[in-house]
């Protein structure tokens, strides 16, 4: 292992592709495909939490299979936020990533004293607690989830146009980005990639070992917690099959297809997942049979995922 | 009240013996391998319509669980040959992505070869209606899984307590280098234990077939819970999962049953109305978080 | 005499039905290199992980610095001023010697508390030139950005001291520090240990006679998980339990 290190290209990289996602939605409109629309926001929304989860698992080593929870916290958040009235983004946003923040500070501190195998159940159990706990609320919309009456607003601005609505999603992916890369490259970032190669040596450095893994699924579910609320806006939705274990099995595909520890593995694998999607089912309704066999072709043919297909691994 | 318990009471430990057929397989497969397995609740649903269609073809309810089982073993065996196999030297990152996919296609398959509408699996004519235990009745066929239950939980024991195979797998589960140091033939011995628990899980899923719908998805739900059941009782350990099925089986069954109730008892009616079922439905998880928070291990660690 | 920095009081542990320690009492003095001997099994690794806080004993206390550390995480007991190097080496082998080294700084300076998410750490130019010192201080300048897993087994058991010493210690628990080393670099070793030792209190547990004979000011002999003596190295010399236990080898 060698500690994460932005790579030389990594800064213009990163100017051409937000140059090119803020051209986007012109270009998609120009060339008549507005429908594209959502689904780029789509994948921005799924970008940002599957490079949550990859902060958990690819930089912090701790191969949770909860992260579902988080992003249905920061769902349901937002969906409350509305019905109490609250439906400035601003304040919803960050309350969503709070709750689903303090959430994570709980589930973390039971399941990261355990290891391994253990600690994947753990987190599954606790995922699925939070489903149940959603379907059987009936003021939160039992089984059918807690609908939104439209789009919130960001600093007063109607998000109700998707246009607008996809340069919300693309602000919070590009702050969460941001972070994520200081975050990485900083001294919280080094002790974290340290504890994941060697805990204990770390524990005997004078590292509380426990105490930054803790605040690294914290933040990591905070994270989640944002994406959550904006998929619920761009549905108008909070569903509880968002708190489904499987939706935490799909986030983990993502970071996988994408390359666990790498910067972009989330967003790659986002997007490759969400592409792979919207083709096949165009083929055939049983898409997933496909998706299934793909898997795991990756699994027996390309283990380090995509991403280690374009370069070295820096995490 | 008394009637309402004990009927209750049965239940739970109906539901508890048939998570044990479950947990069993997985625990061990787990332990031994240190290899998770998403897919378990897969092989569950494909045993379900496995006894479904076989018990359709035969007109026979038993034939069917027999044929049905054994079905499923067969697809085990290949899947373990072909697959498995692979996967336990892999970190479990790749178990984890290579059996979420095998849950992918099991659903989809179902769903294009018998339909997205549950499957009707009825239970034995002679068994259908209730018998008459003491002052109150109780439905002949869940006694009879509950029978089924405690023999081949009693039977698994003798295994694994009492035999020389039983002796490999506690072995295996608490030391793999001793064992495989040993001489043991551990490729043969891992075949075994997941094609074992494949027939256990599919038993599982063909007894409770007449019980609750036969349809796509049922695995999933009941693949966490033998988790919790595993998370309780401590990896590996056979008498961990029996004692952890018991207790979530029990715990679950009753407290969705007897907790709105008692809540009604003690809280204004609509906070004891919104929050019972609530209540009721994480009470497994809450019981789990709290064991672990004492017993980070499980009641029964295989490994010392 | 000088104040015990380390003192262990009645310590005991039990693994299934073996004592592995039974009524240990041990006290290191400010100042001093204490060796700890004994035969193989005698239970010294299963001691020390008791005194870095690895394990807990199932009775008995371990007094650090003048406060009962017994129920102190190891992380704690490091901050307390408690630095250990371990019997296999045990540094991030990806790494540089200057980012293993530099972790051990920031270990100490964070102390647990401060989580610094923001600034990229190469710019802190001062956590690496302290990193440099202790690399220094153990003969390892000229090998700063060598990557650990290429360095020669000797100049990875002198990353670990550089690493145990940027923690700033009271104290440094070396757990046999010229394991697998060659004569030369054990030779090498044996003086960095004498050079360390005129600034640091150490605990020494080592299977070379010769230089814990070289470098001890006191001995103890644990065997069978019992401390059977303490003393100065020639007293212990002279011991006919020590002798015993060892059979006559090495004395």
């Amino acid at each position: 292992m060698a500690f994460y290190r932005p790579a030389a290209y990594q800064k213009p990289v990163a100017i051409a592709l937000v140059i090119g996602l803020l051209a986007l939605p012109t270009a998609l409109t120009g060339l008549g495909q507005e429908f594209y629309i959502g689904f780029a926001t789509r994948v921005l929304i799924f970008a940002l939490a599957a490079s949550s989860l990859n902060l958990l698992l690819g930089f912090g080593g701790m191969f949770s299979l909860g992260h579902a929870a988080f992003f249905g916290v920061g769902a349901y958040t937002a969906a409350i936020c509305q019905q109490a009235g609250i439906n400035e983004a601003l304040i919803a946003f960050p309350l969503a990533m709070a709750f689903a923040g303090i959430f994570a500070l709980a589930v973390g501190a039971i399941s990261l004293r355990t290891r391994g195998v253990y600690f994947i159940m753990i987190t599954l159990a606790f995922t699925q607690m939070a489903y149940y706990l959603a379907v059987s609320a009936r003021s939160w919309g039992g089984d059918d989830g807690l609908p939104l009456v439209g789009r919130m607003t960001l600093a007063g601005i109607s998000l109700a146009d998707d246009t607008y609505f996809y340069f919300a999603a693309f602000f919070g992916l590009t702050v969460a980005m941001l972070f994520f890369s200081r975050l990485a490259d900083a001294r919280f970032g080094r002790v974290i990639q340290a504890i994941r190669e060697n805990e204990t040596r770390m524990e005997a450095l004078g590292y509380p070992v426990f105490r930054y893994r803790l605040i690294c699924f914290a933040l990591g579910g905070a994270l989640a917690g944002l994406a959550g609320a904006l998929l619920a806006n761009l549905t108008g939705l909070a569903s509880p099959n968002l708190l489904l274990w499987t939706q935490s099995g799909t986030l983990l595909v993502m970071v996988i297809i994408g390359g666990v520890g790498y910067l972009y593995g989330g967003a790659v694998g986002a997007l490759i997942l969400l592409c792979l999607e919207e083709v096949l089912v165009g083929f055939t309704p049983h898409w997933h049979i496909a998706l299934g066999l793909i898997l795991l072709g990756v699994v027996l043919f390309a283990p380090k995922g995509v991403a280690a297909l374009f370069g070295k691994k820096h995490g | 009240m008394t009637q309402l318990f004990l009927e209750q009471a049965l239940n739970g430990l109906q539901f508890g013996l048939m998570l044990f057929l479950l947990a069993a397989g997985l625990t061990l497969v787990f332990g031994i391998m240190d290899c998770i397995n998403l897919a378990h609740g897969s092989l569950y649903m494909v045993g379900a319509y496995f006894v479904a269609a076989a018990t359709q073809a035969a007109d026979s309810f038993w034939i069917g669980l027999g044929a049905g089982v054994a079905g499923a073993a067969v697809l085990g065996l290949l899947l373990e040959l072909s697959l498995f196999r692979q996967l336990y030297k892999r970190d479990h990152l790749s178990q984890v992505l290579a059996t979420f996919a095998l849950i992918l296609i099991a659903n989809e398959a179902v769903r294009v070869i018998w339909g997205a509408q549950p499957v009707m699996l009825n239970p034995p004519d002679a068994l259908a209606g209730p018998v008459e235990i003491g002052d109150f009745f109780y439905p002949a066929y869940r006694l009879v899984i509950i029978a089924f239950g405690l023999a081949v939980a009693g039977l698994l024991y003798l295994l694994v307590a009492k035999s020389r195979v039983g002796m490999w797998v506690r072995a295996g589960a608490s030391n793999r280098e001793m064992t495989e140091a040993l001489g043991i033939n551990v490729r043969a011995l891992f075949t075994a234990v997941f094609v074992f628990g494949t027939a256990l899980c599919a038993l599982a899923g063909g007894l409770l077939g007449p019980l609750l719908a036969v349809q796509v998805g049922m695995g999933e739900s009941v693949l966490i819970l033998a988790f919790v059941v595993i998370i309780i009782g401590g990896i590996g350990s056979i008498r961990g999962a029996l004692v952890g099925s018991l207790i979530v089986g029990s715990v679950d069954t009753l407290g969705r049953a007897l907790l709105p109730t008692l809540l009604r008892a003690l809280l204004p009616a609509d906070a004891a109305s919104t929050l019972g079922p609530a209540l009721a439905s994480i009470l497994i998880y809450l019981l789990m978080a709290g064991i672990l928070f004492f017993k980070p291990q499980g009641l029964f660690p295989a490994r010392a | 005499m000088a104040e015990a920095l380390l003192e262990v009081r009645q310590l005991s542990r039990r693994f299934a039905a073996v004592d592995a320690l039974k009524d240990v009492n041990f006290s290191v003095d400010a100042g001093e290199v204490h060796a700890l001997i004994g035969p193989n099994g005698a239970g010294k690794t299963t001691f020390i992980h008791h005194v870095s806080g690895a394990l807990q004993p199932d009775s008995g206390s371990v007094h650090f610095a003048g406060r009962d550390v017994t129920s102190l995480a190891m992380h704690s007991r490091v901050a307390a001023g408690m630095a250990r190097s371990y019997q296999i080496t045990n540094v991030f082998l990806g790494l540089s010697a200057l980012d293993n080294v530099a972790l051990a700084v920031q270990g100490r300076q964070d102390a647990g508390t401060s989580f610094r998410f923001w600034k990229p750490v190469r710019r802190e130019a001062a956590l690496f030139e302290e990193a440099r010192d202790y690399l220094a201080q153990v003969g390892l300048e000229h090998r700063v950005d060598t990557v650990a897993g290429n360095l020669a087994h000797g100049e990875q058991r002198a990353l670990e001291l550089a690493m145990a010493l940027a923690t700033q210690p009271k104290m440094l628990l070396l757990d046999e520090p010229m394991a697998g080393t060659g004569p030369e670099e054990s030779a090498r070793m044996v003086e960095l240990i004498e050079h360390l030792a005129r600034h640091v209190t150490i605990l020494l547990v080592e299977h070379d006679m010769a230089a814990v004979f070289r470098l001890a000011d006191r001995i103890s002999v644990l065997v069978n998980g019992q401390l059977i003596c303490t003393g100065e190295p020639e007293a212990v010399r002279a011991n006919p339990e020590v002798r015993r236990a060892y059979l006559g080898d090495h004395l």
